[in-house]
């Protein structure tokens, strides 16, 4: 199939960027969309161009690396897919495509389709684990879990970290990456020691790295790869508003 | 077979810093003396310490920010260590060993069947065909049930039983079931759990994180590795961080053959450079080839999928019985069906090792009866569990592989079979290390899949993610000190020594040179030529014709690299080309080394298939009178052979046997 590409090209973060046009030839449906970059971009470089930026690595939907907005859906709009795993058999001879890169006030571009997703790591390291030091720990058995809430605790620990949520957001908000990881460790008893300092950290981090405000807009669900649920959110709020509330007390 | 008749039991606390090329040419693995049961222990109890206010003086770099590295910084940092890590990737958390599926090996003997650490020990060397270090395997063993009890700990959701307690699986080579798992994404939740453990100690600034910043070469004073030069990929600055010690765990080399399952970034550079620079490169020729991938679709295609070990717990391999049988699965009756795999392993069945499995397969379509538009696949077919046990509890414990093998085919596998083809997973081979887990050059620490120790030919399924944490949390935390409380301890060079400046030197104009050729080829083009010749004489099943083909095809694309390579834009940005052809410049020396090795190898072992050495019914067949030792390479130059130093292996807890999975 042939398609028409318009892909956002900016050469680093302070320079300004702008949308280019570019054909995409003969591309084999069975080929995954960044197989089908990878194939203009050699048309690019031996056409004396450079080549369009855009991150992949694990190329398989469990990395969390590639990030882009294909004709306005973060990940190209199939459901529980990043755009590595999207194939171009859902796309039609003609088509025109928008590509962009995440757009989030707390996502500096890079470079064309690169962003820096770092304020993610940040979140993580102001709270997003249980402090156990490596030998410290008892026999595995010794702790059971009720298999319900470790099966819940997966669903919310699957997250890639790849930031849909926070690109398809209208506030640039990253609750939905936030709240899998709060429900994830809240849901394990190893989670409870730190739970209301967790929660109260990991949010102030958030919205000190330019993240906004959730606003129950639920595009952040649609959008997500691994399906993660918006009720994550619901526990967050609950979570957040004990942990307030036991902070005012001098109680966390 | 005759037992090799030197062997250079050194004490525990021997100078780590002495050669480890001993005088009669063989390698020291600097193993404890004594019973291997109890040998960690009393390592442990005997190896010297460094009091806690001394650590902090010591600055480690940890290059890699997977299982291995991820948990050898983090527990590093906790013991007081000032660590530097690194990782390619945007995050530490997108480390490579996040794509492993299946599970992770560990001896607790919870299901009652007849585990223990000699078991899971003995699986291990008898699957790496006996070509791997006893004293290392046996301490993997042991360490492997801590293992749990730590990712647990942190908060790993691994699968559970209704009780509340661990569930396990079973895995290939094994008969017992002590894999333990989360779903189909064991690799990214234990993976998760280190970075977890990481991320807390980059808060406290115990540990400073490098992202996007790759190892260009290793810095080397006095013999001792002091340094490295990194790359920051989005700025293209170039970096000099000098430390006591260098830890390697940047994983393996499957992507000299440009398709595998590893990611499009996974490379051999930090490795291959440290090899350049005095560290001797093990075993380059193991390779291990996976048995369950998603067939190659196109030449346009990028990498291959693994499809989880785990699926043959309840999938049968089946190939048409009859050749060019084009009929839809479905339709081709039960008694035209071959199950291979049951039908010559009867004992394994389905769980047959990886190696046997992937010959297995090929055998098949290379007689004609493989399945798909190429013929090259077979099937991996469902539909007995799913009758048996009914499509929910499949889909509960495999969905998202099922999941993923739709995205990719457009086929629904709850209604006909898989068409699977093995495909390169995992290297078995690596930067050579002793007992401490060091290379022969004093201060580099190798860890992970970076190193060659511990799966001898052949790794079994969910033994990876094991070595990595093992290496990670409870060997390396112990074993660097005995580096850095001898000469490892000493007064640090600054980063502009003239020899630390002449490696960023290089590696600046290396980068300059790249980008001056300006010809007519892309990296991927190479990188593409050079997989198809790997695949091709150095894959699955390997001959002295095709090897030595190779080795004269090889040096000519290295010299076209060097003078057609087409490489676009600057070195100071973002520039994706670039970090493309620095890692395939490396291939392209490495694939040499790689062929060296496999045609000096002459038997069969394991992931090493040498066609001319095989038994009657197609077997692999080992000459342990000769080949009982592990080949070191080291680097003589890039246009001269690299020189052979073995290290003999000795075993004394096992007998060497056929290995047999009838």
């Amino acid at each position: 199939m042939n398609l028409t590409l318009k892909v956002w090209r900016q050469k680093d973060s302070k320079s300004p960027g702008r949308i280019e046009t570019y054909a995409a030839k003969n591309i084999p449906e069975s080929a995954s969309f960044l197989e089908m970059l990878d194939i203009v971009n050699e048309d690019i470089m031996h056409a004396g161009g450079e080549p369009i930026m855009f991150e992949s690595d694990c190329r398989e939907g469990i990395c969390g690396t590639c990030s882009m907005v294909i004709n306005g859906y973060a990940h190209g709009g199939q459901r529980g897919t990043t755009v590595c795993q999207l194939h171009m058999r859902h796309f039609k001879d003609g088509d025109e495509l928008t590509i962009e890169p995440w757009r989030a006030a707390a996502f500096p571009v890079v470079r064309d389709l690169v962003v820096n997703r770092s304020g993610l790591d940040r979140i993580i390291q102001s709270g997003g684990y249980v402090s156990v030091r490596t030998g410290s720990a008892v026999d595995g058995n010794a702790l059971p879990v009720p298999k319900k809430n470790s099966d819940l605790a997966m669903d919310a620990a699957q997250c890639i970290g790849c930031g849909a949520c926070v690109a398809a957001c209208k506030n640039g908000s990253a609750m939905l990456f936030l709240s899998a990881k709060v429900g994830h460790l809240g849901l394990l008893p190893q989670g409870q020691p730190e739970r209301h300092r967790r929660v109260l950290n990991m949010v102030r981090q958030h919205d000190q790295e330019g993240f906004g405000n959730c606003t129950n807009q639920y595009e952040c669900e649609a959008v997500c790869p691994k399906e993660i649920s918006s009720t994550f959110i619901t526990r967050l709020n609950r979570d957040y508003a004990v942990a307030s509330a036991r902070e005012l007390l001098g109680a966390v | 077979m005759s037992t090799p008749d030197f062997r250079n039991v050194s004490p525990l606390a021997a100078p780590p810093t002495r050669d480890a090329a001993t005088a009669n040419g063989a390698l020291d693995g600097k193993t404890p003396q004594g019973p291997l049961a109890g040998a960690w222990d009393r390592y442990r109890a005997e190896v010297q310490l460094i009091n806690p206010a001394n650590k902090r003086k010591y600055q480690v770099i940890v290059v890699g920010s997977g299982l291995a590295g991820g948990a050898a910084a983090a527990t590093l940092s906790e013991l007081g260590y000032q660590v530097s890590c690194f990782c390619y990737q945007d995050s530490p958390r997108r480390a490579h060993s996040i794509a492993a599926q299946g599970g992770i090996n560990a001896a607790k003997n919870y299901q009652n069947d007849g585990d223990s650490i000699f078991r899971l020990f003995y699986d291990t060397i008898k699957g790496g065909d006996f070509r791997s270090r006893e004293a290392n395997v046996y301490r993997l063993a042991q360490v492997s049930r801590d293992i749990i009890d730590q990712c647990v700990a942190q908060g790993v959701p691994f699968a559970r039983e209704y009780g509340g307690q661990l569930a396990n699986r079973s895995f290939g080579g094994a008969q017992v079931s002590r894999t333990f798992y989360a779903r189909g994404q064991t690799g990214q939740q234990l993976l998760l759990g280190a970075y977890s453990a990481l991320s807390k100690q980059i808060a406290t600034g115990g540990v400073k994180m490098f992202s996007h910043c790759e190892m260009q070469d290793l810095i080397v004073i006095d013999g001792h590795a002091k340094g490295i030069v990194t790359r920051d990929l989005f700025t293209g600055e170039i970096q000099t961080h000098m430390a006591h010690a260098v830890v390697l765990a940047t994983g393996g080399y499957g992507n000299v053959f440009y398709l595998s399952t590893n990611a499009r970034g996974c490379n051999v550079t930090a490795t291959w450079r440290a090899h350049r620079r005095g560290a001797f490169f093990a075993n380059p020729c193991y390779t291990q080839i996976h048995p369950t991938c998603i067939p190659v679709g196109g030449d346009y295609q990028s990498k291959l999928t693994l499809m989880s070990e785990s699926l043959r717990n309840d999938g049968r391999v089946w190939a048409p019985a009859k050749k060019g049988d084009k009929r839809a699965p479905q339709d081709i009756p039960e008694s035209e069906r071959d199950y291979y795999l049951e039908r010559k392993y009867p004992s394994y069945g389905n769980l047959a090792p990886r190696d046997i499995s992937s010959r297995a397969a090929k055998e098949a379509c290379d007689d004609g009866r493989g399945v798909g538009d190429h013929g090259l696949g077979v099937y991996l077919d469902f539909a007995d569990s799913i009758k048996r046990l009914g499509e929910p509890l499949i889909r509960e414990r495999y969905g998202n592989l099922f999941d993923m093998y739709e995205k990719i085919t457009g086929e629904n596998a709850y209604q006909r079979p898989m068409r699977i083809f093995p495909a390169v997973h995992y290297t078995m081979g690596g930067l050579w290390v002793d007992y401490n887990l060091m290379s022969n050059l004093p201060g580099l620490h190798v860890i992970g899949e970076a190193n060659f120790s511990d799966h001898g030919a052949n790794r079994l399924g969910a033994s990876a993610l094991m070595q990595g944490l093992a290496d990670g949390y409870f060997v390396l935390p112990y074993t660097i000190g005995v580096y850095l409380a001898s000469e490892g301890g000493k007064k640090l060079p600054k980063a502009d020594h003239p020899e630390a400046a002449a490696v960023r030197e290089a590696s600046t104009g290396r980068l300059q040179k790249m980008l001056a050729i300006n010809g007519k080829r892309t990296p991927g083009e190479f990188h593409r030529e050079l997989g198809l010749l790997m695949w091709d004489k150095c894959g699955m099943a390997r001959n002295r014709d095709g090897l030595q083909h190779a080795l004269q095809r090889i040096p000519q694309l290295r010299e076209e690299f060097w003078q057609n390579l087409r490489v676009p834009g600057e070195a100071g940005n973002l520039n994706h080309a670039l970090d493309h052809a620095n890692r395939v410049s490396d291939y392209l020396e490495f694939a040499e080394t790689m062929c060296f090795d496999a045609l000096h190898r002459e038997e069969s072992c394991g992931g090493h298939f040498r066609e001319e050495y095989q038994t009657e019914d197609g077997e692999a067949m080992r000459d342990d009178d000769n080949y009982a030792y592990v080949a070191a390479w080291e680097h003589k130059g890039a246009d001269a052979q690299p020189y052979l130093h073995k290290e003999p292996l000795e075993f004394k807890e096992v007998h060497l046997a056929v290995r047999s999975y009838k």
